[in-house]
């Protein structure tokens, strides 16, 4: 091995589900501070990639390696612990409590202060939860119940949520879905200057072409479970396959949604 | 050899009688996503309308004709209480069905008691099926070869009903998707009316046909319902032929368990309970399938309370702290009891409603505390306060192993396993004859001289409640509290924030049956004594129903909801004979005016559901 191994080292990734091969031997890497965008036809297998990376499934088979650790078929818990966080493609938060309480209650988790029974929560890291709220856009909301949110303003809370833990590598499933376009252009810039600036490895999916060629540095192209192309914004812009499987018109949602497997 | 075949059909018989009335009740959760606490009560009315007919009308209509036509008029009444009482609630959260069906449960037996009398009646022999059939030398009664045939007809029968009718078509569909159907445009009303009368009428007429093999009483619903509950869980919740397989289960190690364990004989059935579903936890036949709404809904916002709530709160204290100087004893031992279930009731809230988990064994850890404080007086010779610690810690104790098994489970599945670890724990009490004194309990349990007086105890009580219920409050709004809400929000983003489920629910869990333990430490002391029924369904029931009364949604509804089940309860219970009918009447009112409870969460309730919806199923499909 070399002396730095990778941020992430993926090899032969595999998973199915009865006859669906969702993921069929995906590999590759990804360097601190870079930005992979993975991008394919819904049903290519993206999801359930992010769920191996995360632990939230576990791979039929291959490797998983964050800098230099094996962490395949880990619990999720323990790979947040490792450095891993990510945002959902259908948001999962905490709908109870308010929007500070929700990264509060993340930063406190990653302090080890959350086996505390005594002292208010509300008083912990509010500091800090406000700092991460100002960056993604949300401190105006911060006291607001996290369920009257609108869809666009929870994928930026998860994003705060996720970025709570100081990850080193940060997986985000569709983040801009459900977002007006300024937006969206505005959270991709906030992501890609952060992870440069902190060296984080950012890994996300997008169906919007415009923000994975502005953003990414690499861009990794999953079709039916298979990686067709990976390379720079303009060689996988050119790749022919690429072209006829996926930037093709009209192709783009050809595939029946989530869950309906052919 | 030919003994243990008689033991095999006897088996038998029983699990055809099982099967009917699990297979119902698995019928309608699947459809309506009800949990029917009421399905004994049908059971029970099936039997009694049979013996009456059977007994009056025979000469019409036959024996035969009797037990059909009792079934047909319990399905009736079935779907009567399902268009009139449980149409209006479908929407309201899970739990306030069961407390609906809870207090039918109730009516019903005061009813019966009203029309039937309290005796046993025993049913005229089925005509055809009195005399007994020699199988290798052992007397078999030729009514369990006829009920061993009936059960695998009744499944056969309900199969192609299922399979070969569009209504049997639509039960399938819906049990398996039920927005599905609804978008089909199917005729939901119409659908689940159909399906709570199909499964109603399988209860009524496995309860008519028990009327020639059992005596009729009013109290075989609660046996069958906790014997029914069993089943389902094991087939797996919704499926017919897991009910099927698990009454044959559980009605064979029934028949041998008694030969092979008889000191466990009565647990065995829990036993493997627990067992299916730490191998199993969806059952042996059921799938991974949340249920469609949250258990609780929660979206309450929470804040520690305003100064002008702490006032009032330190002036209601006050007011309680000073009754002893202006009520009687008999009114002081009553408040001491109330005070006693208030914290009972607060630590079930707990975990209740900031940990999502709804228990149906909380008296486990009452009862254990209860027999912590007795065991220490008698067999120690402690006095009050180590004896109350030695309770606690008992519950506490209880609450670490019942807790690591129990929080593997989630939903329905977490009720029914505490629901069977509390069967077991009572089941112990019950048959430790050495230890615990079994039925006749444990006398002579009573405080020191210093605490002796009403006054005085009732102080204490007053001390231990409220330091129960601060600190329980104080936990909610820590650290740890906002944990435990995190993964009942969303287990799935608590997860991957590095929060461990298991740790953090099992964690609840322990604090939860620590107070109850303290509060049923201080019940020992109360009464002077401990008896088996501390540890019983009824007790944990009584829980639920003090916190479903109350409002889920703050530790204050459930001080609140044990005030007044408790006041009112015993109020009844010295006012009339029918007090049953009566709470039951009064929580039937309950939950169709207010399905928010007594805490007045009703209108935030209607605000926030829209918005927050069903609470996503934690599977790894709606990952995306
Ligand atoms: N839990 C599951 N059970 C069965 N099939 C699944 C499951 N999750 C995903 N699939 C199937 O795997 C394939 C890849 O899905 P997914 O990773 O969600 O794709 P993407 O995110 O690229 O749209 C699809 O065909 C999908 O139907
Ligand atoms: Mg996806």
């Amino acid at each position: 091995m070399s002396a730095s191994p990778n941020l992430l080292a993926v090899e032969g990734l595999r998973k199915s589900y009865g006859g669906v091969h969702a993921v069929q031997g995906v590999s590759f890497s990804l360097e601190a501070g870079e930005i992979l965008a993975l991008i394919g036809p819904n049903g290519a297998g993206k999801s359930t990639c992010f769920n191996m990376l995360n632990g939230q499934i576990k791979p039929d088979g291959g490797t998983i390696h964050l800098k230099g650790e094996a962490i395949a078929g880990l619990p999720p818990r323990l790979i947040c612990r490792r450095g891993v966080g990510r945002t959902f493609q259908i948001t999962a938060t905490f709908a109870s409590m308010s929007v500070r309480e929700n990264v509060q209650t993340a930063l406190s988790t990653f302090a080890g202060q959350d086996r505390r029974l005594f002292g208010l929560a509300t008083r912990q890291h509010r500091h800090e939860a406000d700092g991460l709220l100002d960056h993604v856009g949300l401190l105006a909301q911060a006291d607001r119940p996290c369920a009257e949110l609108a869809y666009g303003d929870l994928k930026r809370l998860e994003l705060a949520v996720a970025l709570s833990g100081k990850p080193a590598l940060l997986l985000m499933d569709e983040p801009t879905a459900g977002m007006a376009p300024r937006e969206r252009i505005a959270l991709m810039r906030f992501t890609a200057s952060m992870a440069r600036a902190q060296g984080i490895g950012v890994l996300f999916t997008e169906h919007d072409m415009d923000i994975v060629f502005e953003h990414a540095d690499r861009v990794m192209v999953l079709n039916r479970g298979e990686v067709i192309a990976v390379g720079t914004p303009e060689t996988v812009r050119r790749d022919p396959r690429v072209r006829t499987t996926y930037l093709g018109e009209g192709l783009v949602y050809a595939r029946p949604v989530e869950g309906g497997a052919p | 050899m030919s003994f243990y075949v008689a033991q095999f059909l006897t088996g038998l018989a029983e699990a055809s009688s099982l099967f009917l009335v699990a297979c119902g009740l698995s019928i309608i959760f699947g459809v309506t996503r009800i949990v029917n606490f009421a399905h004994g009560a049908f059971y029970m009315l099936g039997a009694y309308i049979a013996y009456t007919l059977a007994e009056r009308f025979s000469g019409a209509i036959g024996f035969w004709g009797s037990l059909l036509t009792a079934a047909i008029i319990v399905a009736m009444l079935g779907a009567l209480v399902e268009t009139v009482l449980l149409r209006r609630i479908y929407h309201a959260p899970e739990l306030f069905q069961l407390l609906a069906t809870f207090g039918l449960t109730l009516m019903v037996e005061d009813l019966a008691v009203i029309i039937w009398g309290p005796e046993d009646l025993v049913g005229p022999r089925a005509p055809g099926f009195k005399g007994a059939v020699m199988i290798l030398g052992q007397a078999v009664p030729s009514y369990d070869l006829l009920l061993i045939v009936l059960g695998p007809l009744v499944f056969g029968l309900l199969w192609m009903l299922f399979h070969k009718t569009r209504f049997g078509v639509l039960v399938r569909a819906a049990t398996q998707d039920r927005e599905m159907v609804a978008a089909l445009g199917v005729n939901q009303r119409w659908l689940f009316t159909g399906v709570f009368a199909l499964g109603i009428f399988l209860a009524a007429l496995g309860g008519a046909l028990q009327i020639s093999r059992d005596a009729v009483n009013h109290t075989m619903d609660l046996r069958i319902i906790v014997e029914t509950f069993v089943v389902v869980v094991i087939g797996g919740l919704g499926s017919v032929g897991g009910a099927f397989l698990a009454a044959l289960i559980v009605a064979e190690f029934n028949a041998f368990g008694i030969l092979i364990f008889p000191g466990i004989s009565m647990i065995l059935m829990f036993i493997i309970m627990a067992l299916v579903l730490i191998v199993r936890p969806y059952g042996l036949l059921g799938r991974l399938e949340a249920p469609t709404r949250a258990v609780i809904a929660a979206a309450i916002v929470w804040a520690p309370l305003s100064s002008a709530g702490r006032i009032a709160v330190a002036a209601i204290v006050v007011a309680v702290a000073l009754m002893p100087f202006g009520v009687g004893d008999y009114w002081l031992t009553v408040g001491s009891e109330i005070l006693i279930f208030v914290l009972f009731a607060a630590s079930l809230q707990f975990l209740m409603s900031t940990g999502g988990l709804v228990s149906f064994g909380h008296a486990a850890f009452f009862g254990l505390g209860a027999y912590g404080a007795a065991l220490a007086v008698k067999d120690l010779g402690l006095p009050l306060l180590p004896a109350l610690a030695c309770g606690t810690t008992l519950g506490c104790a209880g609450a670490v192993v019942i807790g690591w098994f129990c929080v593997r489970l989630s939903g329905v599945y977490f009720a029914m396993l505490t629901l069977a670890f509390a069967q077991i724990v009572y089941s112990v009490a019950f048959q430790w004859t050495d230890v615990t004194g079994g039925d006749n309990g444990m006398l002579g349990v009573w405080p020191d001289a210093w605490a002796a007086s009403p006054h005085t105890f009732f102080w204490l009580a007053l001390a231990v409640a409220l330091g129960g219920v601060v600190l329980l409050r104080m936990i909610v709004f820590s650290p740890f509290g906002y944990r435990l809400r995190a993964v009942r929000d969303s287990a799935l983003r608590a997860e991957a924030t590095g929060i461990n489920r298991m740790t953090t629910q099992w964690a609840a869990l322990i604090i939860a049956g620590t107070f109850a333990g303290l509060a049923g430490a201080l019940f020992a002391f109360l009464k002077g004594s401990v008896f088996p029924d501390s540890l019983g369904v009824s007790t944990s029931v009584d829980g639920l129903v003090m916190v479903l009364l109350g409002g889920i949604g703050t530790i204050s509804g459930s001080v609140l909801g044990a005030v007044v089940y408790k006041a009112l309860s015993i109020f009844l219970v010295s006012q009339t004979d029918y007090s049953k009918l009566v709470l039951g009447a009064v929580i039937v009112g309950l939950v169709v005016v207010f399905p928010g409870g007594l805490g007045g969460i009703t209108a935030r309730f209607s605000r926030l559901r829209p918005v927050l919806g069903p609470a996503p199923p934690a599977r790894p499909e709606s990952l995306g």
